[in-house]
């Protein structure tokens, strides 16, 4: 495939707003996680939440799209100078031209919710404050992100579990390569809410402590919320200056069960191998590899089982849960950020909270930070219904 | 400008039945009468799954069936394109209650059940793919929206594409926006055109609002389905007529559509 510039980035998480205040606790190796307080009653599990969502409404020309999924969009998309950006873009291919994809897994439901939980009766209707289109709609974000930025592309918000913010980057290249858009605003926004604190909890995958992916002992995910964006542009002189391009992408489905992920790995194999054949690379080519490493005993066995086959030993990896906790639908763009880092910021951050990796793993778990820069990373990202996503990014 | 093929197609919905059906329907040859939807009921699941799937998970696989047997392809072989307005509702409906409920009893299965791929994770597991799939939502435009990612997704990958849009109705109090709405499912099996081929479809993503043209006076129940904007297109298949059709895309552009000349 053609690479493809991503020219800006932007991210809101729990390590703060900004990609520098994500790149600098990475650096620092201090986590976003906190003991869960975002329950009405306790649960037992730490989470990754943004810091003062509840005080940042949206304005009230766009106040119709409030919730707080839109709230962690916007908080996003006015940090790092992203919508000045997009402004630019805007500028030089015109507002049809730019697409907007967003992953997202829980679009607005916390406030459907809690409109639920308001309720006198079990059959009483739902508070005005409830809006299905503009909150609650997996779209919303996207028909709130187009609105704030002023583009009328091509558009969609993928959801497909925990692969869907690297599905978007899939989504976007595709239309540019097409000729339908020159560059397009690739996301992901997911927010913290009790249908996937209760959910993951009665799957019994939420872990007591802070997530510590690989480790021997892990014992379960920590959840997390943020919203992060990307200005991808087709490389050519139109585009801004990059440092950074999306090599190709790999996408497959396990064909296996619902919620755990095929035990032999094939279907995370054969989307890693996708990826590297679509920007015409071999194993040898990847230095660092951004693991979904969600440290559910399951997931991380699987994932290991599927890079030892087709990389072997000695490509280090790492997986960022334990500073974010697993951002769900945006946890393939917090790992687009991680290789970001890794290709320009001369940081390969390690495993957080992971202290002795599982005796059984077989690749290269990387523990500490390491002080180098990457030429080619590998990110991952599978989530429930067996959807696999691997994305390689590269220098310039 | 795209230009792809369609190779099967099929419908499932309030007084439609399966392509040549509503096909005969759509050319004018027999009036539309209103009645319920046939419960659907794909021989490709298993006899358990079946039983327990949701009426959202079983109407995508069984319109995706009809046109994957329509055009004669191996399902395991497809790329496959879900869109939905609103996914499972019922699922997300009894989520929503149970985290209102004190312990907050959330299930284990419908929890995994709520998400917007469950169609595509039941129909790759029915089918035996490990081919790609992706599941997209666009609110109104989830028809005109996952068209145009098929048509492209042909074009670049130079494969077939399932495309499968259906939505089903919200339980009160979710059903806010669309009370009363019908359930309709339809599916094209969208491939790359061939170079020279006459009966290949063009498709533009062009500027400016469009209002939707429904083909035939068709109740407000099934107009009100997103899913069930995809018959203006099937229309234009049953029927080919010189000139493009328009299919709204969002408030500032839309699609046209129609044969290459």
């Amino acid at each position: 495939m053609q690479p493809l510039a991503v020219t800006h980035l932007t991210s809101v998480n729990a390590l703060g707003i900004g990609c520098a205040a994500t790149y600098a606790a990475l650096r620092r190796r201090q986590t976003g996680l906190i003991p869960n307080n975002f329950t009405a009653d306790p649960l037992e599990t730490w989470i990754g939440r943004v810091a003062a969502v509840e005080e940042r409404p949206l304005s009230k020309a766009v106040g119709h799209f409030d919730c707080r999924n839109n709230r962690l969009a916007h908080m996003a998309l006015a940090a790092d100078d992203f919508a000045p950006a997009v402004a630019d873009a805007r500028g030089r291919y015109g507002p049809g031209r730019i697409g907007v994809f967003i992953g997202t897994s829980t679009g607005g439901i916390l406030e459907t919710e809690l409109g639920y939980r308001g309720r006198p009766s079990p059959h009483a209707t739902l508070p005005p404050s409830v809006q299905i289109r503009y909150q609650h709609n997996l779209f919303s974000v996207v028909d709130f992100t187009r609105a704030f930025l002023g583009l009328w592309g091509p558009a969609a918000a993928v959801s497909t579990a925990c692969s869907s913010s690297a599905k978007a980057f899939v989504h976007a290249s595709r239309c540019i390569a097409a000729g339908l858009c020159d560059a397009a605003v690739v996301g992901g926004v997911d927010s913290l809410c009790y249908t996937t604190l209760y959910g993951f909890h009665s799957l019994q995958l939420l872990s007591p402590e802070p997530c510590r992916p690989f480790d021997a002992h892990r014992s379960g995910i920590s959840i997390g919320e943020a919203a992060s964006f990307a200005l991808v542009e087709r490389a050519g002189p139109s585009a801004a200056d990059a440092e950074i391009v999306l090599l190709g992408y790999g996408e497959s489905s396990d064909a296996h069960h619902m919620a755990s992920p095929d035990p032999n790995g094939a279907g995370a194999r054969s989307a890693m191998a996708a990826a590297l054949s679509r920007g015409g690379l071999r194993p040898s080519d990847i230095d660092y590899i951004v693991l979904h490493g969600t440290a559910t005993q399951m997931n991380d066995e699987v994932e290991d089982l599927a890079i030892a086959g087709l990389f072997g030993h000695g490509v280090p990896a790492s997986s960022i849960k334990g500073w974010t906790g697993h951002t769900l639908g945006a946890a393939g763009m917090m790992n687009a950020l991680a290789a970001v880092c890794a290709l320009s910021g001369h940081l390969l951050p390690g495993t957080l909270n992971t202290s002795v990796v599982d005796p059984r793993v077989r690749i290269d778990v990387l523990l500490q930070n390491a002080e180098r820069q990457a030429e080619r990373v590998l990110v991952n990202a599978f989530g429930f219904g067996g959807s696999n996503c691997s994305l390689i990014f590269g220098r310039c | 400008m795209l230009n792809f093929a369609i190779e099967g197609i099929g419908v499932c919905g309030p007084g439609l039945d399966g392509w040549p059906g509503t096909a005969a329907v759509l050319r004018g040859e027999g009036p539309y009468v209103f009645a319920p939807m046939r419960n659907p009921a794909p021989a490709v699941l298993a006899p358990g799954e079946r039983r327990r799937a949701s009426l959202a998970v079983r109407l995508a696989i069984e319109v995706a069936c009809q046109a994957a047997a329509a055009g004669g392809a191996a399902p395991a072989e497809l790329i496959a394109l879900f869109a939905s307005a609103d996914g499972d509702p019922d699922t997300i409906h009894s989520i929503c209650c149970a985290v209102a409920e004190p312990g907050y009893p959330v299930s284990p299965t419908r929890f995994h059940n709520s998400v917007h791929n469950a169609p595509a994770g039941y129909w790759s597991i029915a089918v035996g793919s490990r081919k790609p799939s992706s599941s997209i939502c666009a609110y109104d435009d989830s028809f005109a929206v996952a068209l145009l990612d098929a048509a492209v997704q042909a074009a670049v990958e130079q494969e077939r594409v399932l495309l499968v849009a259906s939505d089903v109705a919200s339980p009160p109090p979710l059903d806010l926006d669309r009370p009363g709405v019908a359930p309709f499912g339809c599916a094209l099996l969208v491939a790359p055109a061939a170079p020279g081929n006459a009966r290949a479809l063009r498709l533009n993503f062009v500027p400016g609002a469009a209002p939707m043209q429904w083909p035939l006076d068709l109740p407000q129940a099934l107009r009100d389905n997103p899913a069930a904007r995809g018959l203006a297109v099937l229309a234009a298949l049953a029927l080919p007529r010189p000139g493009m059709i328009r299919l709204p895309y969002g408030p500032d552009a839309h699609l046209e559509f129609g044969f290459e000349q």
